[in-house]
């Protein structure tokens, strides 16, 4: 019997099995009947934060633990989705009920934000592809269902970058990077401009050339990316199936220091459970990212249960310690784990670069007061 | 977190975590007569905690976080705790609310209809909201009034009134009986003193009220009153909203039926007495 769980494996479990958690910590009359699909440990965890009585004390509620991470990780829309009609306490479907409208919003928001592109962009002639959570939305994806969405992420030919500038800057957007070196960093060594922000609308959009900066090892085919892309009617694109789960499992594994990997790896759970693995493999190696999307696979298995094929199960030693940093999240929603995160921040620069530039990197960054959180 | 603090008002629930005993200490003595959170699942969590470790001792300095945190926020001195904690309790409202249209301004009641009154930092909310309270008016609120898009009704979120510098002095007077929290000194908007909304504040704070009367108070003016076209009106809630624009198409239809349906006026008085004198005389000609 191994430890309570008293991390985001919590979350992790509730959104892998929506009645199995609520039948653990709903009151329901038909409790004794159900057979709770979740694990002896997920179980004890989430107990031993049951309130006292009183409901004081730093014991909460397990609906509060759950609520407070899943905040934490920019999941609770998407929870509110995989939880919605099941039983729970009437305080919970109403923070969750909250949700739904308030991701509505965003989604609106996001889709209108494309549109705007679209329409700044339509004299340069180039085709525009939509990434991420904007991309789930637009093409209508499982994986967009709840997702929060920030940013707009498109991907445009490296041909084009300079038009593409040009033309969102006579829209209406601004730069936000005030700092020289930042700018000057972007320019030379970024897969994407330095972030615009639209000076209306408040919004902001990053302009990708392809999935991983020009300074790390691995270098995706970006031109098979877009002429593979798929056009939506609006005349936006995405990227094809398999193409959109080598870039989730890129941005996650080759490139971040996976802060908020709960939810990308949600994403990556989502496009594998629609479109499944076929040619995915190979579309990986092609683009030098198969350790990546094996990766990716074997831990949204390991957290959410999803489908893969057998023989991609057998798991790396390495594995156990990506899911601690990935759940290292308490019930206040604090980040936990600080040297594991540390030790991930580092990774993701050492990907990012080579060890003499990433002296020099960190070094400007340290002195101008940056910190990993 | 070390230290724990839990409390409902209105419709909200919170949960305050602190690294130190002494402002869950009192927040529990301040809330004693409000009850918990509903099912005792929060609707917002806020932490209080020491950004290094030894600024839990030395020099010790409070952080703002929670759900919802400006990263520009500045930390506060332990003794100011209290002050941090209805911070960043208003905080998780004023960026994560998204249930009701949240409007900045205090609110008021009588026979079950509601007086709003908004306007800029200083122009009198608090101190107005706790003078009307002390001639009988239920206090509905000092900080925020809740707009319920679906019926329009305005609910009731009655924290502790924050009264800043010369309020402090006149409201002691009026409310003599009335509990207080300590004087906290210093603080970047001068002196604050806390007051405790009395019982039937506390007891009613369920009942939503319909709003009645829109006022934009203006102190340190000789008295004038002036009717506000519905556009001025709309415009000035716009930008007395923290959520107006996060809330999209039902913040603009709860908004446009509020400025449609209540009369709004602009007053300026030069103090407490000519305002009180001025509210009722507008409420009596409604």
């Amino acid at each position: 019997m191994g430890r309570p769980v008293t991390d985001a494996m919590l979350l992790a479990a509730a959104l892998r099995d929506p009645a199995g958690f609520t039948e653990t910590f709903s009151p329901s009359p038909f409790r004794a009947f159900g057979a709770p699909s979740l694990s002896h440990r997920e179980r004890e965890g989430a107990r031993e934060a049951k309130p006292s009585g009183k409901g004081e004390g730093d014991n909460p509620n397990p609906w509060t633990t759950l609520l407070a991470m899943a905040r934490a990780e920019q999941l609770l829309g998407t929870l509110a989705i995989r939880l919605d009609g099941q039983p729970m306490p009437a305080a919970a479907a109403r923070i969750l009920a909250d949700a739904r409208i308030s991701i509505a919003g965003q989604r609106r928001a996001a889709l209108w934000e494309a549109e705007a592109a679209r329409r700044a962009l339509a004299g340069v002639g180039c085709p525009i592809v939509l990434l991420k959570g904007t991309a789930f939305a637009a093409a209508g994806l499982r994986a967009g269902e709840g997702r929060s969405i920030g940013d707009l992420d498109i991907l445009v030919p490296r041909g084009a970058l300079d038009a593409v500038e040009a033309a969102l800057l006579a829209a209406g957007w601004e730069w936000v990077k005030p700092d020289p070196y930042d700018d000057a960093y972007y320019r030379r060594w970024m897969h994407e401009l330095p972030p615009l922000i639209h000076r209306d609308r408040d919004r902001m959009i990053d302009v990708h050339h392809t999935i991983l900066p020009l300074t790390a090892r691995i270098t995706p085919d970006a031109g098979a990316l877009i002429a593979d892309s798929v056009a939506l009617p609006s005349g936006l694109r995405v990227l094809a199936p398999n193409d959109m789960i080598v870039h989730a499992a890129a941005h996650l594994f080759a490139d971040g220091d996976l802060a908020g990997g709960m939810r990308n790896l949600w994403d990556i759970h989502c496009l594998l459970e629609e479109f499944g693995a076929a040619g995915l493999a190979g579309r990986a190696r092609h683009h030098g990212l198969w350790p990546a999307v094996a990766r990716a696979a074997r831990l949204a298995h390991a957290l959410y249960g999803t489908a893969i094929p057998d023989d991609w199960r057998p798991r790396a030693a390495l594995d156990p310690l990506y899911r601690r940093r990935l759940a290292a999240r308490d019930g206040w929603g604090r980040p936990t784990r600080p040297l594991l995160r540390q030790a991930f921040y580092l990774r993701s620069h050492w990907l990012r670069m080579p060890p003499a530039m990433l002296a020099r990197h960190l070094w400007t960054k340290w002195r101008k007061g940056h910190r990993p959180t | 977190m070390r230290h724990v603090f839990q409390v409902r008002i209105g419709p909200v629930g919170f949960r305050v975590g602190s690294d130190w005993r002494a402002p869950v200490a009192r927040l529990e003595d301040l809330y004693a007569a409000y009850p918990r959170p509903e099912d005792g699942i929060p609707d917002f969590t806020v932490r209080l905690f020491a950004a290094r470790p030894w600024r839990r001792w030395l020099r010790p300095s409070v952080t703002l976080g929670g759900d919802f945190v400006l990263p520009e926020a500045a930390p506060l001195p332990l003794s100011q705790g209290l002050l941090a904690a209805e911070m960043a309790m208003n905080l998780q409202m004023a960026l994560g609310q998204r249930r009701y249209l949240l409007l900045h301004a205090s609110t008021v009641e009588r026979d079950g209809r509601a007086l709003l009154m908004t306007g800029l930092s200083g122009a009198g909310k608090s101190t107005l909201a706790a003078l009307l309270a002390a001639r009988g008016w239920r206090l509905m609120g000092d900080e925020f009034a809740l707009v319920d898009p679906e019926t329009g009704r305005v609910h009731a979120f009655p924290r502790l009134v924050s009264l800043k510098n010369g309020a402090i002095p006149i409201v002691r007077a009026a409310l003599p009986d009335a509990r207080f929290g300590p004087l906290i000194a210093g603080t970047p908007k001068g002196d604050i003193r806390h007051l405790v909304p009395d019982a039937a504040a506390i007891a009613r704070m369920d009942q939503p009220a319909e709003p009645a009367l829109i006022l934009f108070p203006r102190f340190g003016f000789a008295p004038a009153r002036r009717p506000l076209g519905p556009s001025e009106v709309f415009v000035r809630l716009t930008q007395a909203s923290t959520n107006y624009v996060a809330l999209g198409e039902r913040g603009f239809d709860a908004l446009t039926r509020l400025v449609r349906e209540v009369p709004a006026r602009a007053i300026d008085y030069p103090d407490a007495e000519a305002a009180i004198a001025e509210v009722e005389a507008l409420w009596a000609g409604l």
